[in-house]
């Protein structure tokens, strides 16, 4: 019907508009941002519905000269999918934002870009183009550093959205050369072209895709931007940190799968990348000694695995797990900010025993954590299970092995502290003063989520698999009933034993924390600014000293010869006219010499010229 | 007819209020203000009634406005001014940031009639230079600028305000000396001798001898390259932008370094499409550089304008990338090489807008505490959140955001140069990055923190220290320095309807980046075609 592309224009401009209009109006649009925020996305999810059945393709015009240029929109299968995900995970995290805030918190600039990021997600899931997609991821980096530095006046806080900005946007440089790549191979700027590029541009673009993705969704080695992005309030990290933009670069390289394939080295790069990740972050997240933190690692494991789907070419299984990871990664945001308002700590010392406190968030809470330790039948095992079953490689398939099982310890190592009986000596309000409770509506949205992130396990029933196949449109190798078993079995086991483990060792932990894995193996090192920062102090002296100096030499120089030309002038020019003239004054001088006034030597005078006359006419004639 | 009145409305009302005796104070600027405004109508006037064509048009044909009147005959020199795709909007630019300006100096209590008057004569000058399709005219509108740049810098400048005019002038007099001797070159190297744009595009001079073409190529080059200023050549820049009054600093940046690069392309190309094809590579790789080069510099800045000073050799070494890319006519398809053309001109427009507001946001805090310095000043989103989020827009802006037209203009460079020259591209994309580090760099040391102000300091100026008491019993006067524990207070109205229009046309450029792009690009694609002959 007609309605489709103006609903999937209206999915964008709409929360555009809406955060626009809130940061114009200040702190006095406090009052009513949470509702027009909540409302927003209650409609967008209304519209998400009709664009997901209908399914249809827009354009607005921006750039020329070239196809592709305009702002392209398109739904397909894997775009409605993550459009689903982000309405409905948009929804859920936007009613515990406005819960968990704070009263007295400037609401209007949180829920300004907050919606601003949201319309942000919609463009880059549906962006058919390389303009629309880069506009798209990049106003959501934007959003995301001023919604991690959104407690400006705290310290650290810009600071750790300045280095997530400057990290994802050093990924994003990737995304220009390959826009370049796309219009010097396909002769346009057409997102679905790009496998049919020619030659080499098909590799650079490839590579600059590929850097743009690993990069925004955390994976190595740009991970420790994800780390600091923890800074920002809860609901930032549930839905952005977690749920949608870190997953913007697993689907971006879905999306691009085919060019991944078509250039062979891309896809098995990727592929490895994003199982190291799961592997390596995995460990990281065990060894961490605060809730977020892990939750951080854990989230870039996860999304590790999508990345090593889009490298096999398990699309449908990737966007599963996209779909799956974010539901469960919400709910555990929301609780660890729910604890975090209630207890005032995020560390997991505070925390023991925290799934007992308060019994709904508990509940929700461990079964969101179950499923992220791939435990069957909950929804990451399923999922999990579809990304690995299009793995090919024993090398591969074992380092994917060894990451689901990570995920299970540290799952395991989460519900040891969560579930422990709380000895009453926690060190609690470490961060702020917690209020000791838990509003309904919190509650609410974190049991949803949790009901998503168990429910989604029956993606391992096949008519079900093959169904999201259908939508997604991508044909998977779908997991037999032996590799779900052993999976399960593998996933179980993991769990069971770290659980025993973890907690008959606490020393065990706390060496692990204070191991390199605890420091995240100093990934933070590699996003340092000194180095470029000491290039360009030696840039600006450089430019002082010798660029600047070259050119005031210069003009020492022309102000030198100038005073020696002035005194050439003086004393050579000049001085030959005054020569000339003191020879004048010599000459008139001698002249008067012989005006004695003596009539005999007159005589002589005159007869002395008579005769040199008289020589001279004789020799001319 | 239109565009002579535009040409000279400026300068028209600067001899109003010159000889005209009552005209003195605020009265000066309202007259400078209405004049500003009365320009933008006429050339928002020229704009909509301005057909751009379809395809390629302008530079040789479908000039708008076309004046075309004799006036040196031996040389076949004359008053030939139109308007076309490359021209129209960086004479918007320059309207727009004209009335910027006299906005903001509402509050000039500094010789008001003669600044004003001296805003007028080099808005003249800055029009004329770019609506003249004659060499000898753009000539000299090219040197009136200089001259009445001077002026302002050295009159209502701060710190080595004199020193740094000097500076600016002779380095740039010397580049157009340089500058018309290329011209005289191109006249010399027609079989038809003129001055003439639009005759020596139509029939380019030097043909037939590369190496004449080379040098002419080289003078030209040079010339245009100190003004707009390209590595090495930039060092006037810093010191000029330091040591200039806000308002200056904003017409300096935003219009003064664009007849460089409108030079580039309106001159260099079309006029001399086998030189700048041989030496095309030449802009790339300068212009890479000035984009590393001031990015770089700019970070290690101690100094706010001197630090925006340096970025724009960065933006404009973006323009010279794009430029360049658009003579590899062997290497890259004539599409590719027109979006960099198209990248080139908007990023002209953009820059202007972003760094005219940076600049003039700049001029704010030197009216608050007579300090650049970032050291001295700190966590000012507290006292003063509007100024933060125009700083915060302004910066976001200048390092190429999407949603920006500065993201329009690099993306299109960087896209169109990519198939020419990767490897310089390449390169220049890490200048995004670094700006990025510098302009968060520069939020993060002014708005947030703790909150500093300079402290007070032994001012000459009347209007900032109160006279204190005579002490009582006749003796000498104490003259009490009064501490000024002045706050940063917020941005006043006049203030922000100086700033805000500009960040808003930034912001509507970059949205909708049709309204620009329909002019700019069959004149960008005419170019490209031009500069392939």
């Amino acid at each position: 019907m007609t309605a489709g592309p103006g609903v999937l224009i209206a999915l964008i401009v709409l929360p555009a508009a809406v955060g626009i209009a809130l940061l114009l109006t200040g702190r006095r649009g406090d009052r009513w941002a949470a509702p027009a925020a909540v409302i927003t996305t209650v409609v967008a999810l209304a519209g998400a519905g009709i664009v997901l059945a209908d399914r249809p393709r827009t354009s607005l015009p921006f750039l020329g000269l070239v196809d592709g240029g305009d702002l392209r929109f398109d739904v397909d299968g894997l775009s409605a999918a993550l459009v689903g995900l982000v309405a409905v995970i948009s929804l859920l995290v936007t009613w515990f934002a406005a819960a968990d805030l704070p009263p007295e918190a400037a609401r209007g600039r949180f829920f300004g870009f907050f919606l601003l990021f949201i319309a942000g997600m919609y463009a880059t899931v549906t962006a058919a183009t390389v303009p629309a997609l880069l506009l798209a991821w990049e106003v959501m980096g934007a959003t995301s550093y001023a919604l991690i530095g959104y407690r400006w006046q705290e310290p650290g806080k810009l600071t750790a959205g300045t280095r997530a900005f400057l990290t994802t946007r050093a990924g994003d440089l990737g995304l220009y050369v390959a826009a370049g790549a796309t219009l010097a191979g396909t002769g346009g700027l057409v997102l679905g072209d790009l496998p049919t590029a020619e030659g080499g541009w098909q590799h650079v673009a490839a590579a600059g895709v590929l850097v743009a993705a690993l990069g925004k969704s955390a994976q190595l080695p740009f991970s420790a931007w994800l780390s600091g992005a923890m800074q920002g309030p809860s609901a930032v990290s549930a839905l952005l940190h977690s749920a949608t933009m870190v997953a913007a670069g697993g689907y971006l390289l879905l999306r691009v799968q085919p060019l991944l394939e078509a250039t062979g080295w891309a896809a098995a790069a990727a592929a490895w990348s994003g199982a190291l990740t799961a592997l390596v972050l995995g460990a990281i997240a065990v060894a961490q000694r605060d809730l977020k933190q892990l939750l951080a690692a854990s989230t870039a494991a996860q999304i590790g695995f999508v990345v090593l789907a889009a490298g096999t070419g398990a699309v449908a299984g990737g966007s599963a797990q996209l779909v799956a990871h974010a539901a469960v990664k919400a709910a555990l945001f929301v609780a660890a900010g729910a604890w975090l308002t209630s207890l005032g700590t995020k560390q997991l010392a505070g925390l023991r025993g925290a799934a007992r406190r308060h019994r709904g968030i508990g509940a929700a809470a461990s079964v969101a954590a179950l499923a992220l330790g791939g435990i069957p039948p909950l929804s990451l095992w399923a999922t999990k299970e579809q990304v690995l079953a299009g793995t090919d490689g024993t090398i591969l398939r074992v380092v994917g092995f060894a990451a689901s099982a990570m995920s299970a310890v540290y799952a395991a190592r989460m519900l040891t502290v969560l579930l422990a009986r709380p000895t009453g000596g926690e060190p609690l309000d470490a961060e702020e003063p917690g209020t000791r409770r838990v509003p309904v509506a919190v509650t609410v949205v974190a049991l949803v989520l949790a009901l998503f992130a168990a429910g989604l396990g029956v993606l391992a029933w096949p008519p079900v698999a093959e169904a999201f196949d259908d939508v997604v449109g991508a044909a998977g190798a779908a997991p037999g009933l032996s590799e779900l078993l052993l999976g399960g079995l593998l996933a179980l086991a993991s769990f069971a034993a770290s659980f025993l483990i973890l907690r008959a060792r606490p020393a065990l932990v706390q060496s692990l924390e204070d191991s390199p894995l605890g420091r995240w193996v100093g990934l933070g090192h590699l996003l340092s600014a000194r180095p470029a920062l000491a290039v360009a102090r030696a840039v600006a002296v450089v430019d002082d000293r010798v660029v600047d100096r070259a050119v005031m030499g210069a003009a020492r120089v022309v102000r030198r010869a100038a005073s020696y030309v002035a005194q050439a002038d003086g004393r050579i020019v000049d001085g030959a006219v005054r020569a000339t003239a003191r020879g004048f004054r010599w000459a008139g001088g001698v002249a008067r010499r012989p005006q004695t006034g003596l009539v005999h030597q007159y005589y002589v005078q005159v007869a002395a010229g008579l005769g040199f006359l008289l020589v001279l006419l004789l020799v001319v004639r | 007819m239109l565009l002579t009145v535009v040409i000279l409305l400026p300068v028209a009302a600067a001899a109003v209020l010159l000889t005209v005796p009552r005209l003195t104070g605020s009265t000066a600027t309202w007259v400078w203000v209405v004049a500003s405004l009365a320009e933008l109508v006429l050339i928002a006037w020229m704009w909509l009634r301005f057909d751009p064509g379809t395809g390629a048009a302008g530079v040789t044909g479908g000039l708008g406005y076309e004046v075309d009147v004799q006036w040196i005959p031996t040389v076949d020199a004359g008053y030939h001014v139109g308007v076309d795709g490359l021209s129209l909007p960086l004479l918007g630019l320059t309207a727009v940031l004209f009335l910027a300006c006299a906005i903001w100096s509402l509050r000039q209590s500094d010789r008001p009639r003669m600044h004003a008057a001296a805003f007028l004569f080099l808005e003249t000058a800055c029009v004329g230079a770019f609506a003249a399709l004659d060499l000898i005219l753009f000539f000299v509108f090219f040197d009136l600028t200089i001259v009445a740049m001077y002026f302002v810098i050295a009159g209502w400048g701060h710190g080595n305000a004199r020193r740094s005019a000097l500076k600016f002038f002779i380095y740039t007099f010397i580049g157009s000396l340089a500058l018309l001797i290329g011209f005289i070159g191109l006249f010399l190297g027609g079989e038809t001798r003129t001055f003439d744009m639009v005759a020596l595009a139509q029939n380019p001079p030097l043909t037939d001898s590369p190496v004449a073409g080379g040098l002419v190529l080289l003078a030209i080059g040079i010339g245009l390259g100190i003004k707009t200023p390209v590595f090495p050549f930039h060092t006037w820049l810093p010191d000029a932008h330091t040591d200039a009054p806000a308002a200056g600093s904003a017409i300096l940046a935003g219009v003064l370094l664009k007849l460089g690069t409108y030079g580039f392309i309106r001159i260099a190309m079309p006029i001399l499409p086998d030189a700048w094809q041989r030496w095309a590579m030449v802009p790339v790789v300068i212009g890479v550089i000035s984009v590393l080069w001031g990015a770089l510099a700019a970070l290690a800045q101690k100094d706010v304008k001197r630090m925006i000073a340096y970025t724009s050799v960065n933006h404009m070494g973006y323009v010279l990338l794009g430029l360049g890319a658009a003579g590899l006519a062997a290497d890259a398809d004539p599409q590719a090489r027109a979006v960099a053309t198209v990248g080139a001109v908007y990023q002209m427009v953009s820059h202007g807008l972003l760094t005219g507001a940076l600049f003039l946001l700049a001029g704010i805090l030197w009216s608050r505490g007579r300090s650049y310095a970032f050291n001295e000043w700190g966590g000012l989103a507290r006292p003063a959140p509007v100024f933060a989020a125009l700083l915060a827009v302004a910066a976001f802006g200048s390092l190429g955001l999407p949603g920006f037209a500065s993201f329009i203009a690099e993306f299109q460079v960087f896209t169109g140069a990519l198939q020419a020259a990767p490897v310089a591209t390449i390169t220049a994309v890490l200048g995004i990055l670094i700006t990025a580090g510098l302009f968060l760099n520069t939020l993060q040391r002014l708005l947030t923190g703790t909150t500093v102000v300079p402290d007070d300091r032994t001012d000459t100026d009347t209007d900032l220290t109160e006279p204190a008491d005579a002490v009582a019993g006749g003796a000498t006067a104490t003259l009490a320095r009064p501490r000024r524990d002045q706050q940063m207070t917020d941005v006043t109205a006049r203030e922000v309807l100086a700033i805000a229009p500009l960040l808003i046309l930034a912001v509507l450029l970059g949205l909708f980046p049709r309204l620009l792009l329909d002019v700019i690009e069959p004149a960008a694609v005419m170019v490209t075609d031009l500069v392939s002959r």
